[in-house]
């Protein structure tokens, strides 16, 4: 656990960077900073490891003040991951990894089957150990450097914007991964950002920062969308809070159509009781796409890959209701396909159905998923 | 004319002492000698200094002072320091103009060493050195673990350019009575025994040719390939550039 | 001796009697200085801004032409000058040695600097460039070359310096400039040190070295007008 007490930093040009900060970071959880630019995030953040000392207040990590511990000694039990990784240029990735159990004075040949370890884990090619970080892709490195903050297995870690550097689809994957692997770490995590979509996506608990460095709000990530405290955080939070909203809606089962289907390679079929649109599934009940049966010409006799409309995601059974909406909306026949857990087909849903679920739970909005922490 | 240096070259006995020549094989010992020592002594005053600079941030004005020492002419400071020094060692044969030759040498191999390892350590990317701190690198480690090794590209162009420019002074101060390759340079002047002058040209481009192929070597082997560029597109950028020929130029 | 006959004082102060005694010849060097040190950087720019475009424009030539050059720059001056009549075909000490010399070590580093200034112009620049319709050769005087100006200005600053340098020492194998003041100054020490000579040749090389260093800064600012909005 990461206790600040009202915590200030005033920069010896007078910039206050943040002011009077109190709030408290739960063991085995992640809480995200996030916040226009410079409101104080990434000053926050490094009071914790003390790369920077704050003016006023202190910090606790598990009830010990952290200016009583020696600088050293506190960053090595610390994991800190950066914006561009930055990695040891001169260091092959297996010993960039075992950089902090090197200074720990681990043995090499135990530091490095460790290291061997965390590559495959962040979701790297072993073959990459022997490289150089130069060799690698941003979205590498910056696992590389995930890899090389858990490397001596510490409880806490800081991580100041690690994914803003790479593309929206790298940024995606390491997202899910990093959440993958903090559900079996349980590790404590303090997360800066400026994007208040990864607050979201990742966040146990947000705070919010305003310029100046004040806390705005501190709520779990449903609680930030459907009761903003303020204008400032309302406006930060944006504008399709409300759709957003409903990433942390589920609904238990859906009541789903039986859907009519057709096999991939199979005849196209014909009959008057057909709709136009016709969904089709590959030998494992897997949906694969839409036909849409009125544009066929003479010569389609059987259903084949390229005639497939492929646009409509998929909605998983007990998912968010954001999930099943997008799925009838972006679907071509308007039926959102509804699967389960293995991908297999199960039915499908209207758009009209899904907001009927919406207005029915309105009343019950703070049956949001999440922790549900005291709001300031 | 080349066929008459090659001669030269190739004649043993201007390789070996007699009783009134000293030979190539003295000579080339004497020269790598006190250009050996002097590199040594620049060596262990510079590197230390700018790694220090570099590190703290403190003491840039050194590197500038040091920097503006380049636009001194080598030979009046040889021979300034030659009549200011000789006269106090009358007698004792080189002793008088090897003290002068070797401050001159040490004073002009510490610019290039010393603004190359600045140069070195303030390129070191700060994300990299964040990082370092961050893990829980003391000062110290930082310097020696990250600063230190990936400075190493540019520490080595600096102290090539500076073998290289005490290799050449110290040819020049065969100008004054002092041993070393340049002596067949001068003494075939003053003799307008050419071949021996051109000769002796051979001899010092081969000394400097060959001390630069065996940095090279001994760059080779310490500098991790991760900074060597091999792999990595990024071209240089140009602050470092500025420094680098800056380096480069001094060795002539 | 007529040094000594005319200049009463041997104090290292007297640098400036002893140059009022004997302006017309110390001129006469100064002068000679002046040209060896700038016509061999002139030329080699010439040369070095075909070359470097070359070196830029097909990536494999850079690769030796770096080498050659890294070579030339390896060798000694005092060696360079006595290897320049047999390579050349001159006669030992031809005045024509020590100008072909320097030529060779500024072509040298310039071809250098240039491929690697035209190389620190970024690739969208250059795109952006050929997008609004500039052929290579307008792209090339227009753009790159320009943008180019700073990185080539600090390899001229550097060239010139150096060959200020390197001139005098060519003095020691008896080429008339600022050189030859050391050599007086030498020759007139055997009974206790002579300095004006020597103090004075330091004096002028220090002073000739900094005004075409400022040269060059000037000339830098003048054709980079943009860049003084950042400079201010
Ligand atoms: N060393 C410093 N000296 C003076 N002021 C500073 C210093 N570092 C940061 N600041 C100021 O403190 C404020 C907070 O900076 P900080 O880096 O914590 O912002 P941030 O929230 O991380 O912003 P960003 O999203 O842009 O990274 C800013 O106004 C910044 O200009
Ligand atoms: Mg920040």
């Amino acid at each position: 656990m990461i206790r600040f007490e009202s915590v200030s930093k005033r920069y010896p040009d007078g910039t206050v960077a943040v002011d009077e900060l109190d709030f408290v970071a739960p063991s085995g959880q992640i809480t995200v900073l996030v916040g226009p630019s410079g409101c104080g995030k990434t000053t926050s953040l490094r009071m914790i490891n003390r790369m920077i000392e704050p003016t006023a207040g202190r910090i606790l990590i598990d009830d010990q003040d952290v200016t009583k511990v020696d600088a050293a000694q506190l960053r090595r039990g610390i994991g800190y991951v950066i914006q561009h990784a930055g990695l040891f240029p001169h260091r092959t990735i297996i010993d960039n990894v075992a950089s902090v159990p090197y200074l720990l004075g681990t043995d090499k040949k135990q530091a490095r089957a460790r290291a061997m370890e965390l590559i495959e884990r962040v979701g790297l090619d072993p073959r990459f150990a022997k490289r150089y970080p130069s060799q690698l892709s941003g979205g590498q490195q910056q696992r590389v450097g995930v890899a090389r903050a858990l490397a001596a297995d510490p409880p806490v870690m800081l991580m100041d914007e690690p994914f803003s550097a790479v593309d929206p689809v790298v940024r995606d994957q390491l997202q899910e991964e990093f959440l993958r692997l903090q559900s079996d770490l349980g590790k404590t995590i303090v997360f800066v950002t400026h994007d208040i979509d990864e607050a979201i996506k990742l966040g146990d608990q947000v705070a919010v920062l305003r310029v100046g460095g004040h806390l705005a709000q501190l709520a779990t990530p449903a609680e930030l969308l459907s009761r903003p405290v303020d204008e400032f955080v309302a406006g930060f939070v944006g504008r399709d809070r409300g759709y957003r909203a409903l990433t942390f809606t589920t609904v238990g089962e859906l009541a789903v159509h039986d859907e009519q289907t057709v096999t991939l390679g199979a005849p196209v079929p014909s009959g008057a009781d057909l709709d136009n649109w016709i969904l089709v599934v590959d030998a494992a009940n897997v949906p694969q796409g839409w036909l849409n049966l009125v544009e066929l010409s003479r010569d389609d006799t059987t259903v084949s890959a390229d005639l497939l409309y492929r646009g409509g995601t998929l909605a998983t059974q007990g998912g968010s209701l954001r999930e099943a909406l997008d799925a009838c909306l972006s679907s071509p026949s308007g039926r959102g396909v509804v699967v389960d857990s293995d991908e297999t087909l199960l039915g499908s849903i209207t758009a009209a159905e899904v907001l009927a679920l919406i207005e029915k739970r309105r009343p019950a909005a703070a049956s949001v998923t999440g922790s549900g922490s005291e709001r300031r | 004319m080349i066929g008459e240096v090659f001669t030269w070259l190739n004649d043993p006995g201007h390789w070996k002492d007699t009783r009134f020549d000293t030979g190539i094989a003295t000579q080339l010992t004497a020269h790598v000698r006190f250009c050996a020592f002097a590199l040594l002594v620049a060596l262990i005053i510079a590197l230390p200094l700018g790694l220090v600079i570099g590190h703290t941030g403190r003491g840039r004005w050194l590197i500038a002072a040091a920097n503006t020492l380049r636009a001194l002419p080598t030979v009046g400071v040889l021979v300034l320091l030659t009549v200011v020094i000789a006269p106090h060692f009358y007698g004792r044969t080189d002793t008088g103009y090897l003290i002068p030759t070797e401050i001159v040498l040490i004073v002009l191999a510490i610019p290039s060493i010393l603004s190359n390892t600045f140069a070195g350590v303030e390129n070191v990317d700060p994300a990299v050195r964040d990082a370092a701190e961050g893990m829980g690198m003391t000062g110290k480690q930082v310097l020696l673990k990250v600063e230190l090794p990936c400075s190493l590209p540019l520490i080595f162009s600096g102290f090539r350019s500076a073998t290289l420019q005490v290799i050449a002074t110290a040819t020049i101060a065969s100008y004054l009575p002092l041993g070393g390759l340049g002596r067949f340079i001068y003494d075939g002047l003053a003799q307008q025994d050419f071949p021996q002058m051109i000769g002796g040209g051979v001899l010092v481009a081969g000394l400097a040719l060959v001390a630069d192929l065996l940095l090279y070597l001994v760059q080779r082997y310490t500098v991790s390939r991760g900074l060597t560029g091999r792999f990595s597109k990024k071209r240089i950028p140009d602050a470092r550039l500025a420094s680098v020929t800056q380096a480069e130029v001094a060795a002539v | 001796m007529t040094a000594l006959a005319t200049s009463s004082s041997s104090s290292p102060l007297h640098f400036w009697g002893y140059f009022m005694d004997h302006r017309s010849t110390d001129l006469s060097w100064l002068w000679s200085h002046t040209w060896l040190s700038v016509v061999p950087v002139v030329i080699g720019l010439l040369v070095a801004l075909p070359l470097g475009w070359l070196a830029r424009r097909y990536r494999f030539v850079y690769p030796p032409l770096i080498s050659l050059t890294g070579l030339i720059y390896t060798i000694p001056s005092i060696a360079l000058f006595v290897l320049i009549p047999p390579l050349f075909g001159l006669k030992s000490l031809d005045p024509k040695q020590v100008p072909i010399a320097l030529t060779l070590y500024s072509i040298a580093l310039l071809v250098r600097v240039v491929a690697d200034g035209l190389a620190s112009v970024s690739e969208d620049t250059v795109q952006a460039a050929t997008a609004i319709g500039f052929k290579p050769l307008g792209r090339f005087f227009r753009v790159e070359l320009p943008i180019a100006v700073p990185v080539i200005t600090a390899g001229l600053r550097v060239a010139l310096v150096a060959n200020v340098s390197i001139v005098a020492v060519s003095g020691t194998i008896g080429m008339s400039n600022l050189g030859q003041l050391f050599t007086l100054g030498f020759q007139n020490s055997t009974n206790g040190p002579y300095y004006p000579p020597i103090v004075l040749g330091i004096v002028l090389c220090v002073l000739l070295a900094l005004v075409l260093d400022r040269i060059v800064i000037i000339l830098n600012i003048l054709l980079t007008p943009w860049r003084k909005a950042v400079r201010s």
